[in-house]
């Protein structure tokens, strides 16, 4: 088992090292484009063209132009956006992680508690009116677009009922750090996790009834009747367990790629500057070196979310321990 | 009597129509005695058995007629106490060792498991009675094998596992469907061997279901031949295999017409196939593919009659 989670992080390493060569390649080495002009930005004069041209090793060989930047972003951390005359890239990436991080936790644990009790229920009271409503619920919630519903959310507890009792405790939008104030962290937060989780609670709960619906007409669920285990015991700790295998596969690409990034509407809704706004933003600037660090980050947490995933695997299912 | 089956029928709403899977099965079983019930797939050896059991799940399902298990009627039991004798009075071995068993938890745990369900012992005591069931089925190494995942054993060790959570109550009576159909053949002879001799130790009664005569005649006691969801045949052993009666039986014997000396004893392919359940014919079910069938065959399904050894053929009640 050691053994096998030694591998699991090596292979993770390699990976995370293949995809930054090729993120490197991509921005860096596509011929017949000037990396050093689009680094400096449009209408850059001679002068700071040189400088980056300098900075960034491409006068010399591709692999000291990579190490170069490897070290601009892992090692000395100055990488510097010249759109954004001088703006430190890594700083930035590295304040917008705790945002994003708070954001997706926070609506991670809501969105798992919340499924497994909505998929258990459903898949115990199969075809009776409560497993339909909760799965025409379910439905809602995944056909809602989470910016509509972020802005609705908006509407709600900032504006037209934000000084009625229900809502008078929403804080103004924004991000307030939780070593700071830890309150007004989580009250900022509560309306986003809300948001961001009723999609997935939609999925997952629905995912949820299915894999455990089909758990209930395997034969070990038979033997288990036969054992005399109570209907209870029969779900949870024989249909809900090898349930919870496709639930967690589900979670880790989810998951893995809402920290990469893919929050960004709900981070644009709230006005939360997380790493979704920021690629957003360099995107739009064409903002290169901006751009090679939150790909570089967004990859990294994909790759650490699969090895994570593949952890638990290992936990849940002693088939996949031997080899 | 352990258990005294009466006139069950057991049928399923299905969308091609009501399927009538058990039609008036009756039987008993006497203590630590082995019944054999055979017939090919299809004829409701496993239904009629679930239903015994409590454990035909399916909402489409109407089981009726009488199931009296040391006297007490099971038939509309309600699930808390019909769970109180699962597991602990009547035990089920189903077939299929590879998938019996939850993947995710040790043998050692799920045997536990039952024991104390039943029995209001501590962890530690359930797993000293664990190593002593995987000792009495021959695991060579018990106390080894109780940490092991289902997929680390091979089907005859699975197989052995399950028989010996399947003992672990000390059950009056053990329901065995095809225990070794999924089995290599020379793992199925040490399975037999287990049931016999766990069968003289425990005296538990045991239905053995099979659709292999070969199989029926190491072990039953008694045998009942099951044919579309009926009983065709019934009686001793011995009764059964030196003089069968239905042409069914003789079917499966290999012996049309009766030969005298050494009988076959693999089920031997018989021309045609089982009807299917929603077409029945309006007489003998066996009709189509039977090799003596006459007028009186088509208008009416014959009837068993209440002798010890009996068929269910208008030409055996002739005769
Ligand atoms: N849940 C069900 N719904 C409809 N038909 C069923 C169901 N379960 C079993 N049957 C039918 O009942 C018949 C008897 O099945 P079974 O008892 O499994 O046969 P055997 O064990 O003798 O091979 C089969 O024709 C099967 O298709
Ligand atoms: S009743 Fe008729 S058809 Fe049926 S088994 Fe007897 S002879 Fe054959
Ligand atoms: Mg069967």
């Amino acid at each position: 088992m050691i053994y096998a989670i030694l591998r699991r992080f090596g292979q993770m390493l390699f990976v995370m090292f293949g995809i930054s060569v090729i993120v490197f390649l991509i921005f860096f080495a596509t011929p017949g484009a000037d990396p050093a002009a689009r680094i400096a930005g449009r209408n850059a004069s001679s002068e700071v063209l040189a400088a980056v041209r300098h900075s960034f090793g491409f006068d010399q060989p591709l692999y000291v132009q990579y190490t170069r930047m490897m070290e601009k972003i892992f090692v000395t951390g100055d990488l510097t956006s010249f759109v954004n005359r001088g703006w430190k890239v890594v700083p930035a990436v590295m304040d917008s992680i705790p945002v994003t991080l708070s954001l997706v936790f926070g609506a991670a644990v809501l969105w798992v508690m919340v499924s497994i009790i909505i998929g258990i229920v459903a898949a115990a009271t199969r075809d009776s009116w409560l497993d339909k409503l909760l799965m025409a619920l379910g439905l809602l919630g995944i056909s809602m677009p989470v910016y509509w519903l972020g802005e609705v959310m908006n509407l709600i507890t900032q504006s037209r009922y934000h000084d009625s009792w229900a809502f008078s405790w929403v804080p103004p939008l924004g991000y307030k750090n939780f070593s700071d104030d830890p309150k007004g962290w989580f009250l900022t937060l509560v309306i986003p996790w809300i948001t961001l989780a009723i999609l997935y609670i939609g999925i997952y709960g629905r995912v949820l009834r299915a894999a455990i619906i089909e758990s209930m007409q395997e034969d070990y669920i038979r033997t288990a009747r036969a054992k005399g285990l109570s209907e209870a015991r029969i779900l949870f700790r024989h249909a809900l367990r090898t349930s919870l295998i496709a639930f967690v596969t589900l979670f880790g690409l989810d998951f893995g790629a809402l920290v990469g990034g893919s929050a960004l509407l709900t981070e644009v809704v709230f006005g939360l500057h997380g790493i979704g706004k920021l690629t957003y933003d360099a995107l739009q600037n064409l903002d290169l070196p901006m751009i090679m660090a939150t790909v570089m980050y967004a990859s990294m947490f994909v790759v650490i979310a699969n090895a994570v995933v593949d952890f638990i695997y290992i936990l849940l299912d002693p088939r996949l321990r031997a080899s | 009597m352990i258990l005294s089956v009466r006139d069950l029928r057991v049928s399923f709403r299905t969308h091609d129509g009501p399927v009538r899977a058990i039609d008036g099965v009756s039987f008993d079983l006497g203590e630590s005695e082995i019944l054999g019930v055979v017939g090919e797939s299809g004829s409701g050896k496993t239904v009629s058995l679930l239903a015994v059991m409590g454990l035909i799940t399916d909402p489409n399902a109407t089981i009726e007629g009488s199931i009296r298990y040391k006297g007490r009627e099971l038939v509309g039991l309600p699930p808390r106490e019909l769970r109180r004798l699962r597991g602990n009075e009547i035990a089920m071995i189903f077939q299929d060792p590879m998938t019996a068993l939850t993947p995710v938890y040790m043998i050692g745990w799920q045997i536990a498991e039952q024991i104390r369900a039943h029995r209001g012992v501590s962890k530690s005591k359930a797993m000293e009675r664990v190593e002593q069931l995987l000792a009495e089925v021959n695991f060579p190494n018990p106390h080894e094998a109780m940490s092991r995942y289902p997929h680390q054993l091979s089907g005859g060790m699975r197989q052995r596992a399950v028989i010996a959570m399947a003992l672990s109550c000390d059950p009056a009576l053990l329901v065995a469907d095809e225990p070794t159909t999924a089995l290599d053949v020379t793992v199925q002879a040490g399975i037999l061997d287990l049931v016999r001799k766990l069968r003289a130790k425990h005296k538990s009664a045991v239905v053995f279901i099979t659709h292999d005569m070969g199989v029926v005649s190491e072990l039953a006691d008694r045998v009942m031949v099951m044919y579309a969801g009926r009983v065709v045949e019934r009686g001793t052993r011995t009764e059964l295999f030196s003089d069968p009666r239905h042409p069914y039986t003789r079917a499966l014997l290999g012996s049309i017409p009766p030969l005298t000396g050494q009988k076959p004893r693999r089920l031997p392919a018989i021309p045609g196939s089982p009807p299917s359940l929603l077409r029945l014919p309006q007489g003998c079910a066996f009709g189509p593919r039977c090799p003596v069938h006459y007028e009186p065959c088509e208008a009416s399904k014959p009837g068993l009659g209440s002798g010890a050894h009996a068929a269910a053929c208008f030409r055996v009640a002739q005769a």
